[in-house]
């Protein structure tokens, strides 16, 4: 038997070129959804295969990879896509924010500020943040050409006319550039002011969906709103139960069955790195051990 | 004859086209700052070694590739195109992926090139455009997506309208030419996004 080789990154030569050509398009038009010819990859769809293979396409020998699902670095699909490139690619992986020079990441931004270095990679399950207004893909794309986005400021209405505020609170849309309305994918909307102005370049791989799109560093990214409705970021009005951090967002934990829960940071390296510079909130954390979680 | 172009590649393909991309990308994603790309590929004259490298990186059989008067020359640099990337030569600018200029001062008109439709923007020509260094000549100032407020940067293209054509290409966003100006081994991009004006003096 011989064991099996794979290519450096597991994808096959042409596919990266096929998919650098794409991301490069993306760059240069920012907020527009490429097509490209997204390939088979050996987990299934929803896994994050369309950000799989924007990483496998821009990884190289030096790089050093972090992979986040939800702010959590020790997830099941976190630790399987770090373990996946660990293994076909050899970088080094880590779960250091500030380490990291490619993030890849489902469904949150990191709380840390990113850097002029780094590139951060979302997985997106629905790429078009006008699909479930409009199902024709020929005639969303005809909205993007003619900048007509009308539709999305009538779905926020009906928020504001049904609840009396927009309770839209996550995949809250965006105008890129001051050209196109894009779907951040499924992060809450306190992650959309990270977007604005980033240091970082940012690419998103829809892989079911076959579209990659991208904001360049230093891009205005707005979040659709209006002027009696302006956007507002959401938080549990709570400190982090771990690490006291009143600033950064919160998951909710449901601790018994009479009620009892509690809240901490969704971005466990924020939270581990802020307890191990000795800060507590109010529940007894587990110890800081120095390569947790580690894949 | 033939024998030479066989030799002139990348040492190690993998590794040299991700770090070839890496730089372009880079330099796509920050308009106006010079990035350079090693390792370097021998290529045939007129191509710059920053040429080879992207070709290398980027052209396969799905991208036409459309050559000027000083890039076609005697035939050895599409001979070496073709055999190295395997990507076809077009004659019809209209219909190239990537279009490599040798000679800037008989740059066509961008209207010759794809510039894709307001639905399917990224259908659009690539233009990769030699000059003679970014030390000296006109300077510019680049602004837009991918710089931290602006940015000036030094190009001397020898006697041509680039600049102001550029200027214009910005204005017809969404569609549109991206353009990675080439000095030897170094690069700089100006994607279609990036608004362009002449400094004075």
């Amino acid at each position: 038997m011989t064991a099996p080789v794979y290519n450096f990154a597991y994808l096959d030569e042409q596919t990266k070129r096929m998919i650098r050509r794409a991301i490069l398009k993306a760059i240069a038009i920012p907020g527009y959804q490429v097509p490209f010819a997204s390939r088979e990859m050996p987990m299934p769809y929803g896994w994050g295969t369309g950000g799989v293979q924007v990483t496998a396409a821009i990884l190289g020998p030096t790089d050093t990879l972090k992979v986040i699902d939800q702010g959590s670095d020790d997830t099941t699909n976190a630790i399987s896509i770090r373990k996946f490139f660990a293994k076909t690619a050899g970088v080094s992986t880590t779960t250091s924010t500030a380490d990291a020079t490619v993030i890849q990441t489902r469904h949150r931004i990191p709380e840390a500020a990113l850097s002029e270095g780094q590139v951060l990679v979302y997985q997106v399950p629905i790429p078009e943040p006008l699909r479930f207004l409009e199902p024709r893909e020929t005639e969303t794309r005809r909205m993007h050409a003619l900048s007509e986005y009308g539709l999305m400021h009538v779905k926020l209405y009906e928020d504001i006319a049904r609840f009396g505020h927009i309770a839209t609170s996550y995949a809250y849309p965006v105008k890129v550039n001051g050209r196109y309305v894009m779907d951040p994918s499924p992060t809450p909307k306190f992650d959309n002011p990270k977007m604005d102005n980033c240091a970082a370049l940012q690419l998103f791989g829809a892989g079911r969906e076959k579209r990659i799109y991208a904001i360049p560093p230093y891009t205005t990214v707005v979040s659709l709103d209006f002027e009696d409705h302006p956007f507002a970021r959401y938080r549990h009005e709570a400190p982090c139960a771990l690490c006291g951090a009143d600033d950064s967002y919160l998951d909710e934990i449901v601790t018994d069955d009479r009620g009892g829960r509690m809240f901490v940071c969704s971005d466990t390296d924020y939270c581990e790195t802020r307890q191990a510079s000795g800060h507590r909130g109010s529940e007894r954390a587990a110890p800081h051990k120095k390569d947790h979680a580690h894949g | 004859m033939f024998a030479e172009h066989l030799s002139s590649q990348f040492d190690d393909k993998v590794l040299s086209a991700q770090s070839s991309f890496r730089a372009i990308m880079d330099a796509t994603a920050r308009p106006g700052r010079i990035h350079r790309i090693a390792p370097t590929a021998e290529a045939p004259a007129p191509m710059m070694r920053a040429t080879a490298a992207l070709a290398q990186a980027l052209f396969d059989h799905d991208t036409p590739i459309w050559l000027d008067a000083t890039m076609r020359g005697n035939g050895d640099a599409g001979r070496w195109l073709r055999f190295h990337t395997g990507a076809p030569l077009t004659s019809d600018a209209g219909q190239a992926e990537f279009a490599l200029i040798g000679d800037v001062a008989a740059l066509p008109a961008l209207e010759t090139f794809a510039l894709g439709s307001s639905e399917y923007p990224d259908r659009s020509t690539a233009l990769v455009v030699q000059i003679r260094s970014f030390n000296d000549g006109p300077a510019f100032e680049l602004k837009g997506p991918g710089i931290d407020g602006s940015i000036v940067a030094q190009a001397d293209a020898g006697l041509s309208d680039l600049f102001e054509q550029l200027a214009a290409n910005a204005r017809t966003f969404p569609r549109g030419i991206d353009v990675v100006l080439v000095a030897d081994d170094a690069i700089l991009a100006i994607p279609r996004s990036t608004r362009l004006r002449a400094m004075e003096g």
